[in-house]
């Protein structure tokens, strides 16, 4: 009785719904466990935390962010079997102490408290600042001295100081910028001119001339900037760590200054987004760790862009050829079986392969050909974004191509031949019926594609991509869009933050934040992929009525 | 063996009796588009009376000795056939019986099937459709057809009946607007899409598709349509109004029609062709086949017997 119920059980087929089930669940639980470790640590850290003061049982007192806490391992035995436990703080002044991070025993601590008074200083160059401003200064005299005073003597002059920094960073990168940019062009042209025997002595003259204007202009602005550089050096503030160290600061080294102990949760709400924009709009500070990752956003997302608009026509060319045209045979079969294979090479054999054909042969060709002037400094013969593109297309074209295949068989019969017998050649029922009507597989190829092409880092590394892109691949210089350029990804930089920074545990978030935003970009790229798709559908599948 | 065994008097008879429109078919051709939909107009209407005047016609289509393989599995036997102009021509037959291939072969659709292979000759208007220098395109032009599985294209009712011209370079509005109503009219659909002519085509009911198709068919001006059981997916009201299309638009087309419904034969057609195995068993005035045939094997299948 019990076994033949049992074997009605298994045959009924109820253990093997169940078990699928199972593992549907587990695959959601692992994806949704890891979208939210990223998510909550991600988001968590735009966060302004309190400011925690503990006082030691040496009399000592230590400042900073609470940003961890275990038990120590040592500790747990039969006596205390919860063991004792430890505090990370963030204490900052790295110029200070040498570590922004510290562990203190819970043992060690006498008191806890988190006073209004203390700052939160976002600096330029060593990390943050925590403890309280003690004066300031304007040369060697004093404007305001007291914590109180001093602190509300400062909110003014650090703005000051940001429109500063913007004037700074104009001039640098677009005016400055912009001669250097016009002296190079001189001197590419004069050395083009050289090479093909043309320089006679007036062309010479006349560069030499021009060179010599941009390079008054550029005395003018650097006259400029030097200006600006001393005003930033104007105003000091003489700040006191949390034991009483002092350390003296131009107030051109400050970005903001916070008081996270006296703020309210509307003030911190406000703050936390200032913090995301800072994120997404900024480029980065000290070795990436600080600052935004705005060029890495762009990167990325550009070079997605020219990897779709270079894998689209490819890949569904090729499908069309050996769907529609081609003899169906032994060829075919090899060639879709090679195709197939071609999906699951490891990236960076087309890194490897993009750096030998794109960068040294094609870029090498280029550059021997249209610009000998620059030689030997390549502009098309190193890695840049067009190659990465190019690399990363080639990469994914087999997605593309099986995807289109698909799409293409799944064009009804009845379609092509009711299109041929109206006369339409072979081609223009291509055209006009078959290729609209397998959109919608060719875009799910293309989905699958930019999903892959994101998150590649490997073939980056070889092909264009660096830690630190000095200008941006689209810019306000003629001709805008730089396809050799190099440029910042995020995938790269959650590698470099991560795990070649000098700082690690400081570039923690870091890694959390670049990593969420790269996932958001993924998705976003792929929603609006997805719902031009969809529009397809509806076009092509039913009723619009 | 393999000859058909049709009543050569018959087809004679056809083929010899003097044609009133003789002329009509070439002229009508070199008719411009625009004013060729509005003759067609006048021919719908002059047609009521002459519906039923039985006139006699030249030969369209004139199958001879036409075999038909599938790789190394032939469809067809030596198929000899004339069918007349300004007729509706039915082939009937049990499933498999090479009348659908025959059908195909009319336009060459046939062509794109991988390893076919065609023997004998398929002349229109005394021309042999397989010569090499035939244009396909102008062929199919020519020759409309109309598919069992209802297949308008995934766009709006106005593009799938303005495909054809389209194909055909005609690009201006007005002479787009005048095809598509025309064919509209011709189909018997105009009064009941002409408020959504840019709604999409998949959104109306199956025999509604259907006509739409035949417009579609109708808009490039063919001389003949060929129709492979058009009806077969369709309730009985929509199959009424196409067998109803059928008496008005074989004024100007000479129409083949493939069919699996012997009643819809028997009503719609002039002349009936039966096959089986690939072979052309009988093809007489549809009347005789079906009171009085010359074969066994089509008795059995009109009256039920198998099939």
């Amino acid at each position: 009785m019990q076994a033949v119920s049992l074997k009605k059980f298994f045959d009924s087929g109820t253990l093997f719904v169940w078990m699928c089930g199972a593992g549907l669940a587990l695959s959601l639980l692992m994806i949704g466990g890891l979208l939210a470790l990223i998510f909550i640590n991600g988001m968590g850290y735009f966060w302004p935390k309190d400011l925690v003061q503990f006082t030691l049982h040496d009399g000592s007192y230590v400042l900073g962010e609470v940003t961890g806490h275990e038990v120590i391992h040592d500790s747990v035995n039969a006596d205390s079997p919860e063991g004792k436990g430890r505090i990370q703080l963030k204490v900052g002044n790295r110029d200070l102490y040498g570590l922004d991070f510290r562990w203190i025993d819970e043992s060690h601590i006498q008191a806890q408290s988190t006073p209004t008074d203390v700052v939160f200083l976002e600096r330029r160059e060593w990390g943050n600042f925590y403890g309280r401003p003690h004066r300031v200064m304007q040369g060697d005299s004093v404007v305001a001295s007291g914590h109180q005073e001093a602190t509300t003597a400062l909110f003014p002059l650090i703005d000051r100081a940001n429109e500063i920094h913007e004037d700074i960073h104009y001039l640098e990168r677009s005016v400055i910028g912009d001669i250097n940019h016009e002296i190079e062009a001189q001197r590419l042209s004069l050395r083009a001119l050289e090479l093909e025997g043309r320089a006679n002595q007036s062309e010479v003259a006349t560069r030499e001339q021009e060179v010599a204007v941009l390079q008054s202009r550029y005395e003018a602005e650097a006259d400029k900037l030097r200006v600006l550089y001393t005003q930033l050096e104007e105003y000091s503030v003489v700040l006191e760590d949390v034991n009483g160290t002092t350390k003296e600061l131009a107030v051109g080294q400050i970005i903001r200054m916070l008081q996270p102990n006296a703020m309210g949760v509307g003030e911190k709400v406000w703050a936390y987004l200032g913090n995301v924009w800072t994120v997404l709009s900024e480029e980065p500070r000290e070795a990436n760790t600080e600052g935004g990752i705005f060029p890495a956003i762009f990167g990325t997302v550009l070079m997605v862009l020219i990897m779709s608009i270079a894998v689209v026509p490819f890949g569904v060319l090729a499908a069309v050829y050996l769907k529609e045209y081609a003899t169906q045979g032994a060829l075919v079969r090899i060639v879709r079986i090679a195709v197939n294979n071609l999906a699951g090479v490891p990236s960076i054999v087309f890194g490897v392969f993009g750096l030998g054909f794109f960068v040294y042969a094609v870029g090498g060709s280029i550059d021997a050909l249209f610009f000998p002037e620059a030689l030997p400094n390549p502009t098309f013969g190193t890695g840049g974004m067009l190659w990465a593109s190019l690399t990363l297309a080639l990469m994914t074209v087999p997605v593309v191509i099986v995807a289109t295949e698909e799409g293409l068989s799944a064009v009804p019969r009845e379609y092509r031949e009711g299109s041929l017998a109206l006369g339409a050649t072979k081609l223009e029922s291509l055209l006009r019926v078959v290729i609209p009507c397998a959109m919608p597989g060719i875009l799910t190829g293309l989905i699958l594609a930019i999903s892959r092409a994101t998150g590649e880092v490997a073939p980056l590394m070889l092909t264009g991509v660096v830690k630190l892109a000095p200008s941006m691949p689209l810019d306000g210089t003629f001709p805008f869009l730089h396809l050799d350029r190099k440029f910042m990804h995020l995938g790269f930089h959650i590698y470099d933050v991560g795990f070649q920074s000098p700082n690690v545990e400081a570039a923690k978030p870091m890694v959390y934040v670049t990593t969420l935003i790269l996932v958001g970009v993924v998705i976003i790229l792929n929603l609006a992929a997805i719902s031009i798709r969809n529009r397809m559908r509806r076009k092509y599948a039913g009723s619009t009525i | 063996m393999l000859v058909p065994q049709f009543k050569s008097g018959t087809i004679m008879d056809i083929v010899h009796t003097p044609s009133q429109k003789t002329t009509h078919s070439s002229s009508r051709l070199k008719v411009e588009v625009v004013g060729n939909g509005q003759k067609m107009m006048q021919e719908q209407k002059g047609q009521e009376s002459e519906a039923t005047i039985p006139g006699s016609s030249r030969p369209k289509i004139d199958v001879q000795q036409m075999n038909f393989f599938y790789g190394s599995n032939q469809a067809l036997f030596k198929v000899n056939l004339t069918i007349p102009e300004n007729r509706v021509t039915a082939f009937i037959g049990p499933s498999g019986c090479g009348k659908s291939t025959l059908l195909r072969c009319v336009n060459r659709l046939n062509d794109l099937v991988l390893g076919s292979r065609v023997e004998g000759k398929i002349l229109i208007d005394g021309q042999d459709i397989y010569r090499p220098e035939v244009d396909i395109t102008d062929l199919r032009t020519r020759v409309g057809m109309v598919f069992q599985k209802v297949n308008p294209f995934p766009k709006s009712i106005y593009q799938n009946v303005a495909y054809g011209p389209m194909l055909q370079k005609i690009s201006s509005r007005s002479a787009l607007d005048e095809i598509v109503e025309k064919s509209l009219q011709g189909a018997g659909l105009w009064e009941e899409v002409k408020d959504r002519l840019h709604a999409s085509a998949l959104g109306i009911s199956g025999g509604q598709q259907q006509r739409l198709c035949i417009a579609r068919a109708l808009a490039v001006n063919p001389d003949i349509l060929l129709m492979d059981e058009p009806c077969s997916a369709l309730d009985p009201i929509s199959t009424g109004k196409i067998e109803e299309l059928l008496h008005s638009l074989k004024e100007q087309l000479t129409i083949v029609i493939v069919t699996h419904n012997m009643q819809q034969a028997a009503r719609v057609s002039d002349y009936t062709g039966f096959f089986l195995l690939g072979e052309l068993i009988e093809y007489d005035d549809t009347k005789k086949i079906f009171t009085n045939p010359g074969d066994r094997r089509t008795e059995d299948y009109v009256t039920g017997r198998f099939g």
